[in-house]
């Protein structure tokens, strides 16, 4: 019983802290483009960074 | 390159992309100098267009970012404001062609997110009551069970105050307009099992069903937010289709100047310039120059008619061949269109007053189960008098009969079928539409665009000449015109032909072109045999003699005819209402087999007849592409339209089919009677469930631990009992063909110029 004294609660706060991650993701658009962010992980990092660079200089 | 690679060969073709003051129309500031211009790229399928499409968008000059969003199919680019950069030219290059997107129709969907927010807590709140209830089930001592009902009441408020909401909205909704619907007996349900739950909780009971209010909000939340998710998915769909309607038009200033002003803002007596392949903004009449103009969007007549100065032109139609100056007649709200607009809304009575299956089913049931709760309160107060008691029974009977399988019964059912259609590319705009094509039991087809795909093709090709028909194909690939797209698709049969050269096209009379000595000349018989009639009909000549003459028909939807019978076959009548000539529509009908056809028809006794067919109690599915149909297709039970229909057909219909085949429509006949099976199934089941509960729980036997393996296991059956749809499952019944694409379907009706 002592045991659940704290542990209930702990259990609570962490699926809370999930929820509010969910709130988060979902508030920043993170589930916005499904189809795109299963492709996008497939992406070339070093590739997409030179593009960036590219463009960067290029407005500059 | 990307796999959107198909579309390159049609790339070339797009030269019909909206002007820089179009695009510039349809953007939005963003402040800082900064632009946001929308569009939609169909045909982006995989990463690699991901890639080619935001590379290529991000090289030009003046754009600082493009993303895009494959779900959607969209890109949304930023750009300084000064120069507009070529997006859509250079889309086309990618062969990835685009169309602008209104940034205004899509403004984030927050009736989803609400819904995805109240579902995350009430999974949240019922997980961990579930968690605990297990433990009071499992035989907790008193202490504990006391402990744990009060964790459960403080998880369960939240979620009956925050993802209850959805249903208490709805409900007070309907009872303030002194109906039921289906929200009503849950949230009464939710509410008593909450209250009575709290009143045990704070006098030390035993039993406590914050469990079963939580996994009911949670179940329910889940059959609805899928229901969501499929309709806008749906609608989205179609919002992203192109969009036939101008925008705007060049209107030449009086000084000679030119301004490019939006639709709204054009008036009576400005002169318009109306490009080859522009779409006539409001009406007008012609002031200067010859062309053709296609009216088969407007009012269903597929042969171009000729227009000269003083010719009235009606909104919609389209400039095919030269260009015009044309005066406008009317503001865009007194329009052609406008008027559709209104007959469209005094049309749309039937569908309104349609109360859908869901909804006549709380009707029945809430006052049997209500009538049932309150019969059981007073029976146990007559047999014990002990009021706690019979209030707790009472309220146990409302909680087990609480409509959780009957608030999935139709939903799920309906999710399933749309997704189904989804795949076959049809898109349910609405899930009435289902239960109402369900009940359709008569068709009416329009012709032009419809039934055909309003693009002629040539007739009568074995008669012909071949090295004529060669030559003819030769010089008619210079041209856009309809006509000349139809035969340099026929004639190309690799014969020689002589070598053309100073090939220039004369605007409402057809092309010319030199061999050595000889002039050719292809188009209208009176111009190209010289003799400086009017004649019409399709010539080729040398200077000045006939070589052959051609005749055009229009093209029929691939699987028309097995459409029609597939229909008939399940118990349809059917019948063609169409705008065009009686003769074309009795030619076109007699090959599909319709017998049931009228031509002529204007917009208003389109409606009337569907009218006149509704008092016959005909329930009747209209199927139409065109503006003359918009009122149609708004009047009739249930309607259907081509995803090359205008932009009015396309919002007033409840399905749109995004396949140039006619097979579209028996599938979604047999789909939705299917899914109409597929409910009472489960309103069956519903029923069979609550008639075995209800006297186990007016009997009082009945516990939180029953009430909720109850519940599930009825929510369970209901949601298995949809996923047996079978119809329109892989292997698919109709055959396979290829992805609509906007542009090589856009090449019948909108000629880039």
């Amino acid at each position: 019983m002592s045991s659940l004294v704290f542990l209930i609660p702990l259990a609570l706060l962490l699926g809370g802290v999930a929820l509010g991650a969910f709130f988060w993701s979902l508030k920043s658009g993170q589930y916005d483009d499904l189809d795109g962010a299963a492709e996008r992980i497939l992406f070339d990092d070093e590739e997409e960074r030179q593009d960036d660079r590219s463009r960067f200089n290029k407005n500059d | 390159m990307s796999c959107c690679a198909p579309g390159a060969e049609l790339a070339a073709e797009l030269g019909g992309a909206p002007s820089r003051e179009e695009v510039l129309l349809s953007s939005r500031e963003l402040g800082g100098g900064l632009m946001q211009t929308d569009l939609a790229v169909p045909n982006m399928h995989c990463g690699a267009c991901i890639r080619a499409v935001e590379g290529g968008l991000a090289r030009l000059p003046g754009v600082e970012q493009a993303r895009v969003n494959l779900s959607t199919r969209r890109v949304a680019v930023k750009w300084r404001a000064g120069t507009v950069p070529p997006l859509i030219e250079t889309l086309a290059t990618l062969g990835c062609p685009a169309h602008l997107f209104d940034t205004e129709a899509d403004k984030g969907d927050p009736e989803l997110s609400r819904l995805i927010r109240a579902l995350a807590v009430a999974g949240f709140a019922a997980m961990n009551i579930m968690l605990l209830s297990v433990s009071v089930w499992s035989g907790a001592d008193a202490e504990t069970r006391q402990a744990f009902h009060w964790i459960s009441a403080a998880l369960a408020l939240p979620a009956l105050l925050y993802s209850g909401r959805i249903f208490f909205r709805s409900a007070w909704r309907a009872l303030r307009h002194g109906r039921t619907n289906m929200d009503v007996p849950i949230s009464i349900g939710i509410c008593l099992a909450f209250g009575l739950s709290l009143y045990d909780t704070v006098h030390n009971g035993e039993h406590a069903y914050f469990d079963a209010a939580t996994t009911l909000i949670f179940f329910l939340l889940i059959g609805r937010t899928l229901d969501h998710v499929m309709r806008e998915k749906a609608r989205a769909a179609v919002r992203g289709l192109v969009r036939l309607s101008p925008r705007g038009a060049t209107v030449l200033r009086g000084d000679g100047g030119r301004d490019y002003l939006p639709v709204k803002e054009i008036a009576p007596d400005m002169r318009i310039l109306l490009a080859a392949g522009e779409r006539v903004p409001v009406d007008a009449v012609v002031a200067e120059g010859r062309s053709e103009i296609d009216c088969a969007i407007a009012t269903g007549e597929s042969v171009p008619r000729h227009v000269a100065p003083g010719s009235a032109l009606q909104a919609g139609t389209t400039n095919l061949s030269g260009p015009l100056v044309v005066i406008a007649t009317a503001r865009a709200e007194e329009s052609f269109l406008a008027e559709m607009v209104r007959l469209m809304e005094a049309a749309e009575g039937g569908r309104a007053r349609y109360r859908r299956l869901a909804d006549r089913a709380a009707q029945l049931y809430s006052p049997v189960v209500h009538a049932a709760a309150f019969l059981t309160f007073l029976g146990w107060m007559a047999a014990t008098g002990d009021w706690h008691r019979a209030i707790g029974v009472a309220i146990a009977v409302l909680i087990i009969t609480c409509p959780c399988a009957l608030g999935l019964a139709v939903p799920i059912v309906q999710v399933v079928a749309a997704r189904r259609l989804f795949e076959s590319g049809i898109m349910v705009k609405d899930g009435s539409g289902l239960e109402r094509l369900a009940e359709a039991d008569m068709a009416a087809f329009d012709k032009t665009g419809t039934l055909t795909l309003g693009r002629p093709r040539l007739a009568g090709q074995e008669g012909l000449d071949p090295d004529a028909l060669a030559l003819a194909a030769a010089l008619a690939a210079h041209s856009r015109h309809p006509l000349s797209r139809a035969l340099a698709a026929a004639g190309a049969n690799g014969r020689a032909v002589p070598h053309l050269s100073d090939i220039s096209e004369h605007p409402g009379l057809g092309l010319e072109a030199k061999a050595g000595r000889d002039v050719y000349r292809l188009g209208r018989a009176g111009w190209a045999l010289d003799m400086g009639g009017e004649e019409g009909g399709t010539v080729l000549s040398r200077n000045g003699q006939l070589l052959a003459a051609f005749t055009f028909e229009d093209t029929l939807r691939p699987e028309a005819a097995e459409a029609v019978s597939a229909l008939r076959g399940r118990g349809l009548r059917i019948a063609i209402l169409s705008g065009d000539q009686a003769e074309t529509v009795a030619a076109a009908a007699g090959k599909v087999g319709i017998e049931d056809h009228a031509g002529g028809l204007l917009p208003a006794q389109k409606v009337a007849r569907l009218e006149a067919l509704a008092g016959e109690g005909r329930k009747v599915l209209m199927v139409g592409d065109g503006l003359n149909d918009a009122p149609a297709l708004a009047a009739a039970h249930v309607s259907m339209a081509p995803a090359t229909a205008a932009d009015i057909g396309r919002n007033a219909a409840d399905f749109v089919f995004l396949h140039e085949s006619l097979s579209a429509v028996p599938l979604a006949v047999a789909v939705a009677r299917e899914a109409g099976r597929l409910v009472r199934q489960n309103f069956a089941l519903a029923i069979l469930y609550n008639a075995i509960a209800l006297p186990v729980a007016i009997a009082g036997y009945v516990t939180p631990l029953v009430a909720a393996i109850a519940m599930s296991l009825s929510s369970v059956i209901v949601v298995a009992n949809a996923l047996r749809l079978r119809q329109g499952r892989a292997p698919k019944p109709h055959r396979q063909e290829k992805p609509y694409r906007p542009a090589e379907a856009r090449q019948t009706v909108e000629l880039p110029g």
